[in-house]
């Protein structure tokens, strides 16, 4: 069972503004049947630009319910722009909480204020889906545009949270890579799948690489400083090394260990590589 | 506030004649089955007994009976041990309905490189008999296939599928978690090779299964060690459990016929009142075959878990293949693999019985369920 903050329970059981207003001037839908979840946002907004009076309907879990009773609340009587400062977070914090696989229902809650507010201006409906997005996720329609305000705006660190925040890839899982593309690119790091952990290595292969990195990387190193190194042995992840040369005599061997031949080691062969001295 | 429990496939209460079997080995019968002296010996007599009284539920010998820890322990025995006896096949057939407890198996071993056909069903849930024996090959290891879905309630034709596996020389393995106690079963008949059960699907407690393995069957234990239930599951028994279970299996045993037909008819009594009561909604499932103590039915245009939370509100305990409830995206497999149209499977809520569902019971959710309902469409953009 979820473990719904007390003003979810309170929204859902008893949710304020329920139900269409009729001289709505402004209307956001977002979400679908298909979806799972959908709210349609009215807003009664003046010609000072103030939200007046705002209704919902809503089909979906208790937690899509109590977001949208609970934005109706928070910004009736704001201004359009204030409105518009509105994000995902204000109405979860509003909630006090929500769990963190249904934080895409105080997504919802915000793109369907800005809907009705697009609509209130003249401006076209979901700027994302056909002006600033490219489709990912097709079962739920999430465009990129989505995604990087999702892991902007509630600074998302993996595919995951993304899945949960904006329900992209949550489906067939077709579009898991894009997502992780897209999240590399904002945090600016390595694609995921590079992060992965590499497949277990057999006893041979991490010889062979163990090997080849100390005769490519490591021992050119060493000679510039008219050192050599020697494998002794590979037994499991510990690797058992020999100094050689200015090395041999060097009182720092024991950094050039650690510093220089088990990072290598662990950066091109595998993390929890130890090296030791015969 | 009363709780009216309606989600006995998900568990159901311990029977007091199992509670009182089970308390003495819980107290001063704590031997060890296995032990030389006549203070063991005595216990396990009792786990003798447990193990006729399944057998003698299901039509088997008691031999035939293996304790294990769940009914996921017993689907992950019979898979195992279907697949280390015949490394030479590669095999595999399942549907596309199954509990987790075989589905995500089959895509374990299928990612392991083994090929496995997942039968479709049609709206109401049933196989293709067809399909299947398309599907059956020389280099079939196994086919397992559920007596009866754990979310519909369906039956699936599975005296058929075991005879044409048979007769093709295949093995066949049922999860009958869902069957058990629920729907006669008898192994002297039926011509499967291996058959799953669960405790506490049938008033004993959670934490004990059972894995029927035909004699003359080649088998490999999937958990090994000790010699305990012959060589084929290790583990000293968990005797309080056991006991429970076969007290459990004997109440299964003695009341069925009459149960059946009585919790048949509440069940009938609930999903005609529901139907009549609240507009647009439909059962999910085949009517015409299934367990007497299961109604799934779809509301159009609102959310499963929104009526959930509005039932235990009210002290109604069910369960839904809606999307949110589990915590996933997307409906229940059962349901998007019989292709029920989204705007109903979100709304779909599973409504299950046990002997000890009463008139009153049904009563008292026909009075309150429809209001749920109505409440929830009042605020839903979606208009029927």
């Amino acid at each position: 069972m979820w473990n719904y903050s007390e003003a979810v329970h309170d929204h859902f059981l008893h949710p304020h503004n329920a139900g269409p207003l009729a001289d709505a001037n402004a209307v956001g839908e977002v979400g679908s049947l298909a979806c799972g979840d959908a709210l349609k946002l009215y807003l009664k907004i003046n010609e000072q630009g103030v939200i007046e009076n705002a209704g919902f309907e809503t089909f979906g879990c208790a937690s899509a319910i109590a977001s949208s009773s609970v934005l109706t609340d928070m910004i009736k009587g704001m201004t359009v722009d204030e409105a518009l400062k509105l994000t995902n977070k204000d109405i979860a914090q509003a909630l006090g909480g929500l769990p963190k696989q249904k934080m895409h229902c105080s997504v919802m809650g915000q793109e369907a204020l800005e809907a009705a507010i697009r609509q209130w201006k003249g401006e076209p409906p979901v700027p994302h889906a056909h002006e600033e997005g490219k489709l990912v996720c097709k079962c739920f329609g999430v465009t990129d545009a989505q995604i990087i305000r999702a892991i902007r705006e509630n600074n998302l660190k993996t595919v995951e949270e993304v899945t949960n925040y904006t329900k992209a890839g949550g489906a067939c899982g077709e579009c898991l890579d894009e997502i992780s593309e897209i999240l590399a690119a904002e945090l600016k790091q390595k694609p995921l799948a590079e992060l992965k952990p590499k497949p277990r290595l057999t006893n041979v292969q991490r010889m062979q690489q163990v090997l080849k990195t100390i005769d490519e990387e490591i021992r050119p190193q060493l000679a510039a400083d008219g050192g050599d190194i020697e494998l002794v042995d590979v037994d499991g992840k510990r690797v058992t090394v020999s100094l050689r040369g200015r090395c041999s005599q060097c009182r720092s061997s024991e950094v050039t260990i650690r510093n220089l031949v088990e990072r290598l080691l662990r950066e091109h062969v595998e993390p929890d590589i130890v090296v030791q001295e015969a | 506030m009363k709780t009216i429990y309606l989600d006995n496939n998900a568990t159901t209460a311990v029977a007091p004649e199992v509670l009182s079997a089970m308390l003495p080995y819980l107290g001063q019968l704590y031997g060890n089955p296995s032990s030389m002296h006549s203070f063991g010996g005595q216990v396990g007599e009792a786990v003798d007994t447990a193990r006729e009284q399944v057998a003698a539920l299901l039509g088997a010998s008691p031999d035939e009976i293996i304790f294990t820890s769940c009914g996921s322990e017993s689907d992950n025995t019979a898979i195992w041990s279907a697949i280390q006896t015949q490394p030479e096949k590669h095999h595999l057939i399942t549907t596309r309905v199954e509990h987790p407890a075989v589905l995500n198996v089959m895509q374990y071993w299928e990612r392991e490189g083994r090929h496995v056909t997942y039968l479709g069903v049609d709206g109401k849930g049933r196989l293709d008999l067809d399909e299947y024996a398309e599907a059956l090959s020389e280099d079939t290891a196994l086919v397992s296939i559920m007596f009866a879905n754990n979310e519909v309630g369906d039956i699936y034709p599975i005296q058929k599928m075991a005879e044409m596996a048979r007769e093709r020389g295949v093995l066949f393995h049922t999860d009958a978690v869902q069957a058990v106690g629920k729907t006669p079963i008898d192994l002297r008949q039926l011509p499967v090779d291996m058959l799953s059960l669960s405790g506490h699907k049938i008033h004993a407690p959670k934490g004990i299964g059972v894995l029927y393995a035909r004699k003359g069957m080649r088998f490999r234990p999937f958990l090994r060690g000790g010699h305990q239930e012959r060589g084929r599951r290790a583990g000293t028994e968990n005797v309080p459990y056991i006991v429970g279970l076969g007290m459990a299996a004997k109440l299964a045993h003695d009341f069925m016929q009459e149960e059946r037909v009585k919790v048949a008819l509440l069940r009938d009594k609930l999903e005609a009142g529901l139907l009549e009561r609240i507009p647009d909604c439909m059962v999910n499932g085949d009517v015409e075959n299934r367990l007497p103590n299961t109604s799934n039915i779809a509301f159009k245009n609102v959310e499963g878990e929104a009526i959930l939370l509005m039932l235990d509100r009210l002290g109604i305990c069910a369960s839904s293949g809606s999307a949110c409830t589990s915590g996933s995206l997307e409906p229940s497999h059962v349901l998007r693999a019989m292709g029920v149209p989204f705007n109903y499977a979100h709304g779909s809520v599973r409504l299950s019985l046990s002997r000890y569902t009463t008139e009153d019971d049904v009563a008292y959710v026909l009075e309150n369920f429809p209001g749920v309902i109505e409440t929830l469409r009042a605020i839903s953009p979606f208009k029927n």
